[in-house]
């Protein structure tokens, strides 16, 4: 079952599954991970449901699984998820060793294989691994410390309550007696795991780590040594190194290739096709010609005397500029309503004043520093795959499909990733690998994508177009928002095309659009997928956002008004906004429940009153100078971002500040939800300014970072101020990573508007000011 | 032909056209060294040659026949050059990839210029992509490190 299962987005394309949820008021997806009665008395506030349980593989907390402790005292900890520079490899162990009560400087981390039937889901995704395995991993390590104390009070012949575990050691209380974790650690791995209505958490005021950001990333010492090993890294006896020239158009195959001019390269071993996979061909490799070589480099040479010829197939007329112009066709008229309330229709044919606006956001690219790679051993009936996958499980499943094996037969090692940002949920690199050394007899072979092959065979960032029309009446009140949201689906990777976005992305931050309008319609247009759509970094919350936030600013210099006072008019009274009671079609809370995590405006309230405070908003600024606000709910987190531009005479933009105030329930690491925001206002700076992927006659027309461009160092968002919200530990944690870029280019728009008085709808910024 | 890396002599005998980057990673399993982009745009790869910093993705083995090369496993026998202190004193990395490349340049730059100004400081890393988005840290590791070399 689960290798049909093994991604949230494949779970949520699933029609009944989605119907349940709406049915049953979310609940039906989760088994809710730590039920509310689970610790009856104990910590109860700290106990909510989440969506853990629904994914493949749900929530697994059993210490026997995740924690073994050596007689030298040395814990050893199991990270189940993927490390792309979250932190979450440090940040879900750091959870178990505190309530453990061990002493971090005596903690290894161990990173788990594929197997969430062991661990649960490993899918390192969706912001998740904080919001789903907070709860399971403090109660791991708490049911852990509970076996070394009834070791320690059976060994001692004490009643349990005289024993308290402190510090990697126990202690029997009356006498003082102390008994190391290493002393103990036989005993207490022979320890049933206890029942978790029997686990008792700590009090939060107890905790030495979860909460402090005192915690120092576990690969620090590697990495700043050069030592961190990633995928594209990676060295075995044996093996060979293949590089694949793959069809330039999605769907394409080889129509003929010089094999023999590729084999008199030296270093040259072999020469091998690769079938192309028809649509839909969810993370099947695109096909092509790999050469397999000594080296990297006699394989890339060996490549380019290939001269592969290519049958392009039906997407080979896929130009941005036509696709653009048939979106904004599409746009302009009806679409599917996906949430109705009042009458849009009525209330815009009476309304004093209508606004449209129109917005373009073009497909992005992930470029994560390290390009994709893997290493694959594929012998003997067995397979295993070292890559720096995102989704290990799903990866696994993935192979034992592609080589014909159980799962059982497949072993997936996760390396570091070097950035991931959602490509690299994606396994089609691993398969090439698994394929090539099924080809070579079992030779370990690793492929390497060189910077081209991954900004020219990625799974895009959804191109997208936003119409958004909006009434006002006599007393400049909005009475009327419509907003059409027009892009190719990422489901086309997993169904045959649905030409429209599905209701994951419609929950991608515009179903649950929070405004205080009575008369509120929200529809999808029709958009045809013609090549490798894949999720990216806050994936359709970044056009719907830019849209949502654009367009408040637009009405409120339209009015004269505050853009920030506007928005907080907008989002209206803190009150609870319930999108199930008036949507038309399916709904997705990025797979968890509504009761957990409502839209709560008075939430999104007060972080945009927080960043503009910080912020100094509407303070006096030198010339050329402007603030942009805008505000998201993404992943369940809500986050508000004041940027700040300066905008010089030939038109060049920087960003001399930003504030963003985040709100993501209970933070379990501070120092690195500050790295993500930092990090997503680069990234976010780099989407408003820079990066575009266009299409022409089907091919990518940008190949590396000369004509994908992406920030450096010293281009703006060197000085981001992260305002983080205090939450106490019963507001349930929520995601991080991504939701720091949904708000940025709106904000940044925004105040390109406030600094020049030119409205910026299409991004990239590019040369727009200076034209 | 001869090649000094981490002052230690090495023979090269394959194709002279290989960049050093991939003699470094491929051959000598000095994988410290990134490859990023394969052509001189993100500094991924950075190394020194006779204590500067070069692109070692754009730099063929002819070129460097002869010369001293040091990488990132060669910068300081612990790990503790004052600029990979600085890094992790301000908790520079996230997914760490860039980060050897990064962390090469700044060493570079403080040989050079023992007190680079904001901007130099900025110019000079201004070759070194982080898409994870360091670079407020990258520059206040380096602005720390220049006040302790
Ligand atoms: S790999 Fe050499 S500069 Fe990018
Ligand atoms: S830390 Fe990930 S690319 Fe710089």
């Amino acid at each position: 079952m689960k290798s049909f299962k093994n991604t949230i987005i494949e779970n949520v394309s699933r029609r009944d599954l989605l119907k349940g949820v709406v049915s049953a008021g979310g609940l039906v997806l989760a088994v809710q991970f730590l039920p509310r009665d689970a610790v009856a008395g104990q910590n109860a506030a700290a106990q909510y449901a989440t969506g853990a349980g629904g994914m493949p593989g749900g929530a697994v907390w059993d210490p026997h699984v995740f924690v073994s402790i050596a007689t030298d005292g040395t814990v050893s900890i199991i990270t189940h998820r993927s490390e792309m520079g979250t932190g979450s490899r440090t940040s879900l162990p750091m959870a178990v060793a505190d309530e453990m009560e061990a002493d971090w400087s005596k903690v290894k981390i161990v990173q788990a294989p594929g197997d969430e039937q062991k661990y649960g889901n490993q899918d390192t995704d969706g912001s998740r691994s904080i919001r789903h395995f907070i709860q399971p991993m403090r109660a791991c390590g708490a049911a852990a410390r509970q076996m070394l104390e009834k070791a320690a009070a059976i060994a001692w012949s004490v009643p349990d309550t005289e024993v308290r575990a402190e510090n990697h050691m126990v202690v029997h209380i009356p006498s003082g007696k102390k008994m190391g974790y290493g002393e103990l650690a036989a005993a207490a791995a022979a320890m049933p795991t206890p029942e978790l209505k029997r686990v008792t958490l700590k009090d939060p005021s107890e905790f030495r780590y979860i909460g402090k950001g005192n915690v120092q990333i576990t690969d620090m010492r590697d990495i700043t040594m050069g030592k961190a090993m990633y995928a594209q890294d990676l060295q075995m006896p044996g093996m060979v190194y293949a590089v694949v020239a793959r069809p330039p158009v999605v769907g394409g195959k080889v129509k003929s290739f010089d094999a023999a001019a590729a084999m008199k390269v030296p270093g040259v071993l072999k020469v091998v096709q690769i079938p192309a996979t028809p649509a839909p061909a969810k993370f099947a490799p695109k096909g092509g010609v790999a050469v397999v070589a000594k080296n990297t480099w006699a394989a890339l040479r060996g490549r380019e005397a290939l001269n592969v010829t290519w049958i392009d197939g039906p997407n080979g007329d896929y130009d941005s500029d036509t696709f653009k112009a048939q979106m904004a066709a599409n746009a302009r008229k009806p679409g599917n309503v996906e949430r109705n309330e009042g009458d849009v229709d009525k209330a815009l044919a009476g309304a004093k004043k209508v606004i449209e606006r129109e917005y373009y956001i073009p497909h992005g690219h992930h470029a994560t520093m390290e390009p994709p790679a893997a290493v694959a051993k594929v012998a003997g009936g067995k397979a295993e795959v070292w890559a720096c996958v995102q989704s290990p499980g799903g990866t696994r499943g993935d192979v034992a499909g592609a080589m014909g094996m159980k799962e059982a037969d497949v072993t997936v090692n996760v390396t570091l990733l070097g950035g991931g940002f959602g490509r690299k949920s994606k396994c089609d690199f691993a398969l090439e690998a698994a394929l090539l050394s099924r080809d070579m007899g079992g030779t370990p072979v690793k492929v390497v994508w060189t910077r081209e092959d991954d900004i020219q065979h990625g799974f895009y960032h959804s191109v997208s177009y936003q119409h958004v029309t909006a009434g006002l009446d006599a007393n400049n009140k909005v009475v009327a928002w419509r907003h059409r949201s027009v892009s190719p689906s990422l489901m086309s990777n997993f169904m045959p095309d649905p030409k429209r976005e599905s209701a994951l992305e419609l929950g991608l931050g515009l179903i649950d659009t929070p405004f205080d309008v009575p008369n509120l319609r929200l529809e999808t247009g029709e958009a045809v997928s013609k090549t490798r759509i894949g999720w990216f970094r806050s994936v359709n919350n970044i056009p719907h956002a830019f849209a949502m936030q654009s367009m408040v600013a637009e009405l409120a210099a339209e009015l004269g008004r505050d853009p920030k006072d506007f928005l907080l008019e907008m989002i209206g009274p803190a009150r609870i906004v319930d999108p199930r009671k008036t949507v038309t079609s399916e709904l997705w809370n990025y797979g968890d429940p509504w009761e957990t995590y409502p839209v709560d405006t008075g939430r999104l309230r007060r972080v945009v009153e927080r960043a503009a405070k910080e912020a100094g908003w509407g303070r006096k600024l030198p010339a050329g100078h402007g603030m942009g606000i805008a505000v998201q709910r993404s992943f369940l987190t809500y986050v508000a971002t004041v940027v700040e531009v300066a905008v010089d005479k030939d038109g060049t933009v920087s960003v001399p500040r930003v504030d963003t105030a985040i709100d993501a329930g209970f933070i379990v690491n501070p120092e690195r939800v500050r790295s993500q925001v930092e990090g997503a206002a680069v990234m976010g700076l780099s989407i408003a300014k820079y990066t575009e992927i266009t299409f022409k006659n089907g091919r990518v027309q940008q190949s590396n970072f000369g004509d994908y461009r992406v920030l450096r160092i010293g281009e703006g968002a060197m000085d981001v101020r992260t305002h983080i919200i205090a939450n106490g530990i019963e507001v349930p944690s929520s995601g991080v990573g991504e939701p720091g870029v949904p708000p940025f280019a709106p904000a940044f728009t925004n105040a390109v508007f406030a600094a020049t008085g030119k409205r910026i709808r299409n991004l990239p910024l590019g040369e727009q000011l200076s034209a | 032909m001869q090649v000094k890396v981490n002052k230690q002599d090495r023979k090269y005998e394959g194709d002279p056209q290989m960049p050093l980057m991939w003699y470094l990673r491929d051959e000598l399993g000095l994988t410290g060294t990134k490859f990023g982009c394969g052509v001189g745009l993100c500094g991924a790869c950075t190394v020194h040659v006779n204590g500067k910093a070069v692109r070692s993705c754009a730099m063929s083995m002819k070129d460097v026949a002869g010369q001293a090369v040091t990488t990132i496993e060669g910068l300081s026998p612990d790990g503790n050059h004052p600029i990979q202190k600085a890094w992790r004193a301000e908790n520079v990395p996230q997914c760490g990839y860039c980060q050897p490349g990064q962390i090469m340049q700044g060493a570079a730059l403080l040989i050079e210029n023992k007190k680079p100004s904001d901007e130099e400081i900025k110019s000079t890393m201004a070759g070194n992509i982080c898409r994870c988005g360091c670079y407020q840290r990258i520059f206040a590791a380096v602005k720390a490190a220049s006040k302790e070399v």
